[in-house]
């Protein structure tokens, strides 16, 4: 888009020519005139303006003189310029210009300043805040108030998270807007009237909204601040690093701030095409899961049945002893944590180091039909050949199945809000219930019992302007993802496969998967096989596909399979935990590659202590396949290896070479190797299964995982865990009927593994027969889709 | 020739149970309505705008031209909200008109949502009248009885339903946009314009707002002809209004009248000021109206005499002060009184009424320091004309009006008090002790 | 001498009173906010309505009342509580049984209204913003009540007070006292705040026929026209058929009529 345009250039018809300071700009029709000015690089100063929400208006900071409104005629009074559409040929007149304009901003900072606390050295804002610096430069030198400074009790506690000292509030409502128009969680609001004015919530609702850090971010004083960073540090001893978060796939960029080694803070990053300049609140508050007691510092063996501390060269020996005697019968198990360079290790390593297929990087629900999905519809694809965040806002229909955006990609939860909101972008869902968020994107709920997707989505319209938005849940049902698939293809609408993990993406390009080679490359196909060969200079590769994670354990429970790899997968995620827990028991040999203890690492043989996510470089693909870089922000860190230098270092030891020993390596490798260029694999068309409805007094489970759970990456993050949802078991109005309870009261879910308890949420849409329980339901060796029995009462 | 009192909308004031649907049919009551509903929105709309009707709520705007700007496609529902928050200082016409006969309005209201297109209509009214309100809701059921309300009036096919809506104390909802997100159930806080209300007002949809008053005229231009309303008045302040004259004079009260009469003329009608005292300054609408002094009694009451004279008619709220008054204090007064009112949306007005009240209560005091004067205009130049909307340049106006026409008791506060300077039991209609003067 | 001191630090404000969760809001008046819901296109519309009958069921806006608001309106508590703190008439903690108002924007204060306060006050024995030990008063200063032509003008339970002096005002307080039935000047007979509110909220109390149709203020123009034989033009001067309620314009100390003779109690 052109900045500035020179006098005679031709102009597209929907921009619009204007002149600010007597320069002359062009910019689309609808713009305001402050956003006209930013493009010249004229900065207005505003305060309760920001780009993302709806102009207000209200703090008045950002007036102009308009000498001529485009028709010959000025406006009398000065306008405000983050209100100001701007017309053909309007003059606008800023402070640098206009002796009218500018006594009007000072005039406002002066109002601003009056009941403003003179307490900038002891607020967390200090250095970066906007009224500071606007009073540095165009503020008084000495105040002419006579009057007392208007004061409330400070600070108060609007949630668990964030502080509101009320005197240093401006009233700009940026961050009631926020909630709002963004997030749609109000739970915040304008209280009180004229200069009582003040922001307030209620007390028995505090403002748990999973986005609700934001506001601390946006606010353009130090009105809200972080319980987890007040009086931490000054903006000014922060040293900011770009990153992308490693908690979802949403692939946000975000800002973190470090000092002595130590991040202080995270904040979202200026991100238009990905986040915007939001954040959720995991993203933003938990960072601290690394820096907690069970972290690994040095390598541990097993002597006498008990781990131990080892040197690097002890515990390389141990494992590569133990890969010697298993030879290809390795399993490897790799988890959502990890890069794309660090996937593209442990694919490489399994297949030409250890000479086997048997690598799955899906530490959750999975199916073979879901590996062949993401083979014909996701593997080998680069930005822009699926869906975007920007697709679906020029969508016209989202269809949701097995998803729910609040709680697995929050990110993809805000741009579809924002389009609703502003596009009137229709979603439907197809879901056993209309959850909150929702009913926040004004969804229409197309109802079924879990498994009953496939045959509620045969009935939904669809067609080129539809997306048609599939979660990793799906693979709970057999056929799903193949009607899903079909379902698309038929309609000619779009699809896209949306997973929980930040790594999800990356592993599965990388080849991560039993029947994936990098690059989408079929294990099958011989072609590929030879290409991927050749490009790694290695001998054949093993053309057998390989073991699911599921058969992985299964065969090194057995001791079909002589050792595993085990590297970020929590057994608590999978969904037959004991079983799980079982096999790693079983299993004759188990390497360990991670950053903290866990149930892995303390029935591991080996155990290799790795670098957190500040603590290397690397790429994050998102769901759209877009690439995000993981930044080295901690260059002091308490393990020195990475997950590669490990795998290089085991490669060296076993006599062969990963060829690859940094991240910069990897990533050149594998996109020197490229996206398979041959023939995509079919869509699987695996036929829906039948289910039976669930005999009386059984329940079919609906589940996902809540965005703030006990997820271990969330450790460490005290504050936001007050802010979870608690977890609830949701049932129908008959089904309560029929088991005797009402809201609040506790019933017992029945498990394979176990029992629990919950509290009873009556849900009045629920689907009969259908329970909903939040997502950890490994422990208990049930999953979504499974039949359980519910009884009154329990004791938590 | 007209004459000087030409009482149309009090006309039937007087009249036994003049509130009650019987005794407003007894003078013809509805007639204008069923005349109306007989013609096409077009013609009534038409007689509206030929009138050269103007809204008397304080702008003056042409209540004919605003209801064109409706635009007639839109798929929403169009709503007219009639504007029944009376809170200006000053201004009470509305509620004695309401409170008498609230089937003037009622018809009006039948008669413009007729014309309009509008098939609900709204009497948002102030909450803190408690009697007008029973008489409104009276009023509109036996108006729904009497089937002058409900589907199919007259059989017409014309359908029409009134709600009576209490607020609940905000002088900024009289702002007809914060009028409109008090309505929706919200705080009270004007909206940003454009969209403007008769394209996206109540519930987004095309709204028309208007005060009681110009309403409440319209049966009267059905009845007689827009011709008759225009022969009121002066050229461009067309038709009879109601002026309030209140204060220091001997006989307060409501005077329905010509636009264009004076202050002289008023003020001889109702006997003068009070025995002894003479006037020194009056608002002609309300305290948001620049401040006028005895000088000007003889400038006709009308919109573009009250804008030549540096004021506006406003609501023609003519609040008489005499010798005694102490601008000072009554200028703090009206500032508390914005400042008490600030919704607190923007910055000029919720901080700058914050200071302006402080500041000139030192002046009350006799404590206000050399350069003060100047620092309050100072003050209110940073105000005026760069709040979000009107309510502060009320506030500003009537500061500046007082310093421009009485400087120097401004400059008095330097040294003494205001009450030492105007004792302020001698403005009181009784002394302390409580006994009459 | 401003009437009142400047107030500067606000340590309760932002929210109603949450320590008192007491309530009398049962089923019938769930039912009651309900059908103002339903009385407008868009039930969010009925919210001051709505806080006006929880005010009258609850002598002020309760907690029991904002949560009863929010889940008929499906919108938050902290919506609620932003437009319940937001109006003047929303109490915080419950009012008297009779809440009496004194107007002192300019013109009232001018003309008697501060000295008219200081005296009630006095009289109550409580200041602005306070209630009498024994629940029986609530007094607040009000900005201008739109009946200048009145002033100085005092509001007992939102019901017009005109023309008020100390001495009147004191009277009444005696008869209210002593419950004897006391008139509004320009209205019914006194019933009570909370009455009062539940009228606002929607809900008729049958006295709309009760008092004069205006007060003499109201009438002195039309009374001046009529004998003058002033009209608009092609009207004649009126000639109802009764004669009108006396109309005698009032000099401002004259006493209102409504005060001067006492309506006999009617039953509600």
């Amino acid at each position: 888009m052109s900045v500035q345009t020179k006098p005679g250039d031709v102009v597209p018809s929907n921009e619009v020519t204007l002149f600010i300071d007597g320069i002359q700009v062009s910019v689309p029709k609808g713009t305001m005139a402050i956003r006209a000015a930013e493009k010249l690089g004229i900065a207005i100063p505003r305060f309760c303006d920001h780009p993302l929400l709806d102009p207000q208006g209200a703090c008045r900071e950002c007036m102009v003189e308009v000498p001529d409104a485009g028709n010959g005629r000025g406006f009398p009074k000065p306008q405000t310029s983050c209100t100001l559409e701007v017309a053909p040929n309007m003059q606008i007149k800023t402070q640098n210009t206009s002796p009218v304009a500018a006594k009007a901003q000072s005039g406002i900072l002066e109002f601003l300043l009056i009941n403003h606390p003179l307490d900038c050295p002891i607020c967390d804002k200090g250095g970066e805040c906007p009224l500071q610096n606007q009073a540095m430069s165009n503020g008084r030198g000495e105040t002419r108030y006579e009057g007392v400074k208007r004061t409330f009790p400070k600070p108060v506690s609007i949630s668990a998270q964030i502080l509101l000292d009320r005197e240093r509030c401006v009233l700009c409502a940026r961050c009631t807007r926020f909630s709002e128009q963004i997030s749609g969680d109000p739970f915040i609001a304008l209280v009180e009237r004229g200069a009582l004015q003040q922001v307030g919530m209620y007390a028995d609702q505090p403002y748990d909204s999973y986005f609700s850090g934001n506001v601390i971010q946006i606010c353009p004083v130090g009105a809200l601040t972080s319980t987890d960073y007040r009086f931490v540090s000054r903006p000014f001893d922060l040293v900011s690093t770009p990153v992308t978060c490693e908690h979802c796939a949403a692939g946000c960029q975000l800002r973190t701030d470090h000092r002595h080694y130590q991040v202080k803070r995270r904040l979202a990053g200026d991100a238009p095409e990905v986040n915007e300049e939001w954040s959720c609140d995991v993203g933003r508050f938990a960072f601290r899961s690394g820096h907690l007691d069970d972290r690994l510092a040095t390598p541990l063996v097993r002597k006498d049945d008990v781990l131990v501390p080892a040197s690097w060269a002890e515990a390389i020996d141990v494992a590569v002893a133990g890969l010697k005697k298993a030879g290809s019968a390795v399993g490897v198990l790799t988890g959502g944590r990890l890069t794309l360079e660090d996937a593209y290790g442990y694919a490489k390593f399994t297949r030409a180091v250890l000479g086997t297929n048997d690598i799955d990087c899906r530490a959750r629900v999975a199916s073979t039909e879901e590996a062949d999905f993401l083979a014909a519809e996701v593997a080998g694809r680069r930005l822009g050949d699926g869906v975007t965040y920007g697709d679906l806002g020029a969508a016209s229909k989202v269809i949701l199945v097995g998803f729910e955006p609040e709680e697995e990609s929050p990110i993809v939860f805000l741009r579809l809000r924002k389009a609703v909101r502003k596009k009137r972008l229709q979603v439907t869902a197809v879901a056993p219930y209309l959850s909150n968020g929702g009913k926040k994107l004004s969804a229409t709920l197309v109802p079924c019992a879990p498994g009953g997707e496939a045959a509620a989505l045969a009935g939904v319209d669809a067609d080129a302007g539809t997306i048609v938005l599939v979660g990793e849940r799906a693979a709970a049902f057999v056929g799903l993802l193949s009607a899903v698939t079909d379902f698309a293809a038929k309609a000619g609408a779009r699809l896209a496969w949306i997973p929980r993990r930040a790594g999800e993406r990356g592993a599965i390009e990388a080849g991560c998967l039993p029947n994936l080679l990098p690059g989408g490359r079929e294990v099958g196909e011989g072609t590929a096989r030879v290409d991927v060969a050749a490009h790694w200079g290695s001998g054949s590769l093993p053309s057998a596909p390989g073991r699911d994670g599921r058969s992985i354990l299964a065969a090194a429970a057995t001791g079909e399979l002589k050792a595993l790899i085990v590297a970020g997968v929590e057994l608590a995620d999978l969904p037959d935990v004991a079983g799980a827990t079982a096999a790693i028991e079983e299993a004759p040999f188990v390497i360990s590659i991670e950053q903290r203890t866990s149930e892995v690492t303390s029935r591991a043989d080996v155990v290799f202590p790795v670098a957190l996510i500040e603590e290397k470089a690397g790429t994050f693909l998102n769901w759209e396949h877009r690439p995000g870089r993981v930044t080295r922000v901690n260059r002091q860190a308490a393990s020195p290896m990475t997950d590669l230098r490990v795998l290089a270092a085991l490669a060296d030891a076993l006599g062969t070479s990963l060829g690859i020993r940094t991240p910069k390596e990897a990533l050149t490798e594998l996109e020197s190797l490229g996206a398979w260029e041959g023939a995509r694999a079919a869509a699987p068309t695996v036929p829906v299964a039948q289910q039976l409805p669930p005999e009386q007094g059984a329940f079919r489970i609906a589940s996902w995982r809540q965005l703030i759970d006990g997820s271990r990456g969330n450790d460490g993050a005290l504050d936001l865990l007050v802010t979870a949802k608690p977890a609830v078991a949701r049932i129908n109005a008959a089904a309560a009927e029929a088991l005797g309870v009402t809201g609040g009261d506790p019933i017992t879910i029945f498990g394979v593994d176990g029992d629990r308890v919950l509290p009873v949420v009556v849900e009045p849409g629920m689907v009969d027969s259908v329970v909903w329980l939040p997502g950890d339901l490994g422990v208990l060796g049930i999953k979504p889709g499974d039949v359980v029995r519910l009884t009154a009462g329990g004791v938590a | 020739m007209t004459d000087t009192l030409t009482p149309v909308l009090s006309a039937n004031w007087a009249d036994p149970k003049a509130w009650t649907l019987g005794a407003y049919q007894r003078r013809g009551g509805y007639d204008a309505a069923a005349k109306a509903l007989k013609m096409t929105p077009a013609e009534v709309m038409g007689i509206v705008k030929d009138s050269g009707l103007r809204g008397r709520g304080g702008a003056g705007f042409p209540t004919g031209m605003k209801w064109s700007f409706v635009p007639q496609d839109n798929p929403n529902p169009k709503y007219l909200v009639v504007n029944a928050d009376e809170s200006e200082p000053g201004t009470c016409k509305d509620m004695p008109l309401l409170m008498a006969s609230p089937h003037t309005l009622v018809e009006g209201i039948l008669i413009s949502s007729y014309a309009i297109g509008v098939h609900t209509a709204f009497i948002y009214c102030r909450g803190e009248v408690l009697h007008v309100i029973r008489r409104l809701q009276q009023a509109v059921k036996e108006a729904y009885a009497g089937g002058h309300l409900g589907s199919n009036i007259y059989g017409s096919g014309f359908d029409l339903d009134i709600i009576v809506h209490a607020g609940a104390g905000a002088y900024i909802c009289g702002e007809e946009t914060a009028l409109l997100d008090s309505l929706e159930g919200r705080r009270g806080q004007p909206r940003l314009r454009p969209p403007f209300p008769a394209v996206a007002g109540l519930y987004a949809s095309p709204t028309v707002i208007n005060n009681v008053e110009s309403i409440a005229s319209v049966p009267s231009i059905l009845a007689h002809g827009a011709a008759w309303f225009g022969s009121m008045g002066s050229e461009k302040s067309k038709g009879y209004t109601l002026y309030s004259l209140s204060g220091h004079v001997k006989r307060p009260g409501q005077f329905e009248a010509p636009l264009g009469i004076t202050l002289r003329q008023l003020l001889e009608l109702s006997g003068g000021m009070r025995d002894g005292h003479e006037l020194k300054f009056w608002t002609p609408g309300g305290s948001s109206t620049p401040i006028l002094t005895a000088d000007d009694i003889d400038i006709p009451l009308d919109y573009e005499g009250m804008a030549a004279a540096g004021t506006m008619l406003g609501t023609k709220a003519l609040q008489c002060f005499d010798e005694t008054t102490s601008v000072v204090r009554t200028t703090l007064r009206w500032v508390e009184f914005y400042k008490h009112e600030s919704c607190g949306k923007c910055t000029p007005c919720r901080e700058g009424n914050w200071w302006l009240v402080q500041l000139l209560t030192k002046f009350e005091a006799g404590k206000a320091v050399e350069g003060d004067v100047d620092k309050l205009l100072d003050i209110c130049d940073n105000i005026g004309g760069k709040s979000f909307c009107a309510l502060a340049d009320g506030a500003v106006a009537c500061v500046t009006s007082a310093v421009k026409k009485f400087r120097s008791e401004f400059e008095a506060g330097y040294k003494t008090p205001a009450w030492e300077l105007f004792p302020y039991e001698r403005s009181a209609l009784f002394d302390v002790e409580g006994g009459a003067k | 001498m401003s009437g009142h001191e400047f107030q500067s630090y606000f340590p309760d404000s932002g929210s109603i009173d949450y320590s008192d969760t007491s309530t009398a809001i049962d089923e019938a008046a769930l039912a009651e906010l309900r059908e103002l819901a339903g009385r407008y296109p868009q039930p969010r519309s009925a919210l001051l309505p709505m806080l006006h009958l929880v005010q009258s069921y609850d002598g002020r806006v309760s907690p029991a009342g904002v949560k009863a608001c929010a889940e008929i309106l499906g919108i938050t508590e902290a919506q609620v509580s932003g437009v319940a703190t937001f109006y003047t008439m929303y109490r915080r903690r419950p009012g008297g049984d009779h809440h009496i108002g004194v107007c002192t924007t300019s013109l009232c204060a001018v003309m008697g209204g501060d000295i008219l306060l200081d005296r009630v006050s006095k009289r109550l024995g409580i200041h602005e913003g306070e209630v009498t030990p024994d629940g029986a008063f609530s007094l607040e200063r009000l900005e201008c009540n739109a009946a200048c032509d009145f002033a100085p003008v005092m509001m007992v339970n939102w019901e017009f007070m005109d023309n008020m002096t100390p001495a009147k005002a004191e009277e009444m307080i005696d008869r209210l006292v002593a419950g004897d039935k006391v008139s509004s000047t320009r209205g019914a007979e006194l019933t009570s705040w909370r009455e009062a509110e539940r009228v606002l909220a929607g809900f008729p109390d049958g006295r709309a026929n009760e008092g004069p149709a205006a007060g003499p203020a109201s009438l002195l123009g039309l009374t001046i026209a009529n004998e003058k034989g002033w009209a608009a033009p092609d009207q004649a001067p009126p000639l109802p058929e009764v004669a009108p309620e006396p109309a005698v314009p009032a000099a401002p100390e004259a006493k209102p009529a409504s005060v001067r003779r006492t309506r006999k109690a009617q039953d509600k």
